[in-house]
């Protein structure tokens, strides 16, 4: 078994009202920012898979994303793979 | 006794004691479920109360639909059992796909807590046949997540179906749109609750069991409370009529 490291990545579709994304852009003013614009709030999930090989791994994450981590009435999402070494050792709480 | 009718308590429900009695007002005989049980005890429906099941993590709803008692729920309604979902069991329901469309984040990013007015686009269904079409009903939300979408093309459907069950009315009675103050989460087309198309499935953001007692406030909600529980002893009989889309 080998351990393999995703991020997925889900984010509102287009045209989806993000109120969130909303909120952010309606704060730039307040920063001094211009020229920033199509803010869209989304969520990452980072993971690590025990499997067989990247591609049962790969099957397994985009399972999980597509089942509980995004709603397709109104997300979409992205299965992204991360160096192996990356965050999977951070942690100990 | 009264028809049993299975009230789910998930990690983080905090509406199921008012529900339970709610429907004990109503001369029914609550059944609370833990969402870890599989059986439902044999009730003649079951309601997902209001509250936060799971934490709501990652969105409202969507853990709690993988319980062991909401694949039991699932399989409940597919054989055309009642199930009526309030504020988050809407949320659960919408999720499991047993009704239609989403709950996004209200437009305002405001938790909304206060009093709305509803009114029933339908008299004939399990869940409304004690309630006048188009009369206010003044009832609590008390929801973060509860704008109601789903594409242009799904609410064309659900309209034309009659599967939009409650809107949000302004004061002069008409669809609150999504800006009114009347909306209080922005929902589309002003819904504030849903059926789905067999008609035995039905969700709303508002709070029936909260305004089921003149000392609440209102006993507008009691007519929904009601008629699930003389929907629920038809069908404990065996004599019930689903009106569903049409």
């Amino acid at each position: 078994m080998s351990r393999y490291r995703y991020a997925i990545n889900v984010t509102p579709k287009p045209g989806i009202l993000d109120p969130q994304g909303r909120a952010v852009e309606g704060s730039l003013g307040h920063l001094g920012i211009d020229g920033v614009s199509e803010v869209r709030v989304g969520r990452r999930v980072e993971l690590t898979v025990e499997a067989t090989d990247e591609r049962s791994a790969l099957a397994t994450a985009d399972r999980l994303a597509s089942e509980l981590l995004s709603n397709p009435l109104i997300e979409a999402y992205a299965v992204e793979p991360l160096a192996a070494t990356s965050s999977a050792s951070v942690g100990g709480d | 006794m009264g028809v049993r009718i299975g009230v789910v308590v998930f990690p983080g429900s905090n509406c199921d004691r008012d529900t339970v009695h709610a429907l004990e007002v109503a001369g029914a005989e609550p059944v609370v479920l833990w969402h870890e049980q599989a059986s439902l005890d044999g009730v003649a429906a079951v309601i997902l109360p209001g509250g936060f099941a799971y934490g709501d993590y990652v969105r409202a709803g969507v853990i709690a639909r993988f319980s062991p008692v909401m694949r039991s729920v699932a399989a409940f309604a597919a054989g055309g059992g009642l199930v009526l979902g309030i504020c988050n069991g809407f949320q659960v329901l919408a999720e499991a796909g047993l009704v239609p469309g989403a709950l996004l984040r209200n437009r305002s990013l405001r938790f909304a807590g206060r009093e709305v007015t509803i009114a029933a686009t339908r008299d004939d269904t399990l869940f409304t046949r004690g309630v006048a079409v188009g009369r206010p009903l003044r009832m609590p939300v008390a929801h973060g997540e509860g704008c109601y979408f789903a594409d242009d093309a799904t609410l064309d459907r659900l309209e034309r179906d009659g599967q939009v069950l409650f809107r949000y009315v302004d004061a002069a009675g008409s669809a609150a749109g999504p800006a009114d103050p009347g909306n209080p989460n922005g929902s589309l087309r002003a819904i504030a609750g849903v059926l789905n198309a067999a008609g035995n499935v039905a969700g709303l953001m508002p709070h029936p069991e909260r305004a089921a007692e003149a000392i609440l406030g209102s006993d507008d909600g009691m007519g929904l409370i009601r008629s699930l529980v003389d929907s629920a002893a038809a069908a404990a009989h065996g004599s019930v009529e689903l009106a569903g889309a049409r």
